[in-house]
């Protein structure tokens, strides 16, 4: 086993521990921005996209590689709007009502 | 020049966990998903740069396609992102999440061609079989929302046992590329008994289950990209891939809490398979049973003069596009000195989360959300609980009734409520076909209707008031 192979070993169980940390955080109220906007960082999988077009040679290699990116980039655009797009509806409550209670 | 590019890597997944930090408060949310994009336009850049600058493997090819490719994805991605309804976001949230893992797994197919040996390293594998588990899965989960395939659970002894084949048969191509090299053709058998293993793993699942689906797919999809990582030796992939995979894993296991039930379960036990049965069982049931039907006007009168209300909507409301009416409802009690709570339970909708955002869209603040630990504590001490097309989520069979299927399953306290209302077009019982032993209680009271047109006639009648 190589030494970088065990530095990214090291990279990804730590990154584990974080995003449990982190997202155990997040209100139920916000599941599904957190959803979409995970599905966005996901999205980053377009650079290894890029990496793959960016050395391929032949038709089949650049052919994979342009879809990928593709992809890739619907995943991270797509995402990051529809995301904004919600947390920019969640608003909090203007001014509280007047607590005129009835008899 | 090399350590520059890996700090500004590093950066980037600073940016994204910092921007996930911000999730945590909805005042804060969309920070944190800006701070993300421009995490993600860093490690853009930055892999951008470090192809210009590296001499060991020369200039980059094909600079012109990959400006092309971005610009169809993004246009493509945007686009969809603006028009999608609010009410159709878990099939879009599918769809984005079935780009990831097709990307991811095209990538790893792209790694093994390149490198043309016989054996397959397990990250490429890896990457390759989640990727296409993730791709095909999240099409069907599309169809399914989308209504293009039946949403019904399916519960066949044949289907199960095809997937123990493909399975078994994935194992054995696994062992072959991992070891004795089994080549192109091993690889290109391992990528199709993925894709139908994602397909046959998907279909047996019925609607009301799409939240666990969703969620593990986003997991899968995360844990793809985080192989693709390894297969390029790139950190920034590996942490966000990996970020991802345990923000898909903790509301996976979220989802099967709330509901009670296993992964396991979800997955294979084609729950609400026998809804037919069911309802037919429960329709003879009900009709024995006496229950209480309320006019909408003497509901108005009700839900006027009382001083606290918790309204339970569920996915039956969202069908109906009812939520802008609910929340005109809400406005009105409150002006006339009503406090108005939303209950929320985990799985009202298709996605984790779903309710709420179709709420904010409909401008209920969300200081008015509540979810199931948070509200159940006050049903005792609310006047009436309206319940809006919830059926499972408010039964309390869950509590009591050990025979009933979905025993044990958290449920919102709404039958403590002083009066419970509810909104339902008939005495049929819901999606899973189990008989709800709400409505035949003495302070409930059944307003028959269609979500929307019942609720908007409460409107007029407490407008008149």
């Amino acid at each position: 086993m190589s030494a970088s192979l065990m530095a990214e070993i090291w990279v990804f169980a730590l990154a584990v521990f974080v995003g449990f940390e982190v997202i155990s955080k997040v209100p139920v109220v916000l599941h599904t921005p957190l959803m979409s906007g995970t599905n966005a960082i996901h999205g980053i999988v377009m650079l290894g996209g890029v990496l793959v077009l960016a050395s391929a040679h032949g038709p089949a290699l650049t052919t994979l590689g342009f879809l990928a990116v593709v992809l890739g980039a619907m995943n991270l655009f797509g995402g990051f709007v529809v995301t904004d797009r919600m947390l920019e509806m969640f608003k909090a409550k203007k001014q509280k009502p007047l607590p005129a209670k009835k008899p | 020049m090399k350590f520059v590019f890996e700090f500004l890597y590093l950066l980037a997944a600073v940016l994204f966990i910092v921007g996930l930090k911000f999730l945590s408060s909805p005042a804060h949310a969309r920070r944190g998903n800006t701070t993300a994009a421009l995490g993600m336009l860093v490690a853009t850049l930055t892999l951008l740069a470090s192809m210009m600058v590296n001499p060991e493997s020369g200039p980059p090819h094909n600079l012109g396609l990959i400006v092309t490719a971005i610009a169809i994805g993004a246009v493509a991605g945007a686009v969809g992102a603006r028009r999608v309804a609010m009410t159709d976001m878990p099939q879009m949230v599918a769809i984005l999440n079935g780009c990831g893992g097709g990307s991811a797994a095209l990538i790893s197919t792209a790694e093994f061609l390149h490198l043309s040996t016989a054996r397959a390293g397990a990250d490429t594998m890896f990457g390759t079989i989640i990727g296409s588990i993730s791709f095909s899965g999240s099409v069907v989960a599309f169809a399914k929302l989308q209504g293009l395939v039946s949403e019904k659970a399916i519960n066949s002894p044949i289907q199960k046992a095809v997937n123990a084949l493909l399975f078994l048969g994935l194992l054995g191509l696994i062992g072959m590329l991992g070891f004795s090299g089994g080549g192109a053709p091993a690889f290109y058998a391992l990528l199709g008994v993925s894709l139908a293993f994602g397909v046959l793993m998907v279909m047996p699942i019925g609607g009301a289950d799409m939240p666990v689906v969703i969620s593990l797919l986003n997991s899968f999809t995360g844990l793809a990209v985080a192989a693709t990582g390894f297969v390029l030796h790139n950190n920034a992939l590996i942490i966000s891939g990996t970020l991802v995979g345990a923000s898909g894993t903790l509301l996976t296991m979220l989802m099967c809490k709330a509901m009670n039930r296993s992964l396991a379960n979800v997955l294979f036990a084609g729950f609400g398979a026998t809804t037919t049965a069911g309802a037919a069982g429960g329709v003879a049931g009900g009709a024995a049973k006496n229950y209480r039907e309320v006019s909408v006007d003497d509901a108005a009168v009700l839900l006027a003069n009382i001083q606290n209300l918790i309204i339970v909507p569920g996915y039956g409301m969202a069908v109906a596009q009812a939520q802008h009416t609910v929340r005109e409802l809400a406005d009105l009690l409150a002006k006339k000195g009503v406090d108005v709570k939303y209950a929320i339970h985990p799985v009202a909708g298709r996605m984790p989360g779903h309710m709420n955002v179709l709420l904010a869209e409909a401008n209920v603040p969300y200081d008015q959300l509540f979810d199931l630990d948070q509200i159940n504590p006050d049903f005792e001490r609310a006047d009436v609980a309206l319940v809006i097309g919830a059926n499972d989520v408010v039964n309390p069979a869950a509590r009591s009734d050990k025979a009933s299927p979905i025993y044990g399953m958290p449920i919102l306290d709404a039958d403590k409520a002083q009066h419970v209302i509810v909104i339902k077009r008939s005495m049929n019982p819901g999606f899973a076909g189990i008989d709800n032993q709400l409505y035949y209680e003495p302070r409930t009271s059944m307003l028959f209707g269609d979500a929307k047109g019942a609720v908007s006639k409460l409107v007029e009648a407490v407008k008149t008031l």
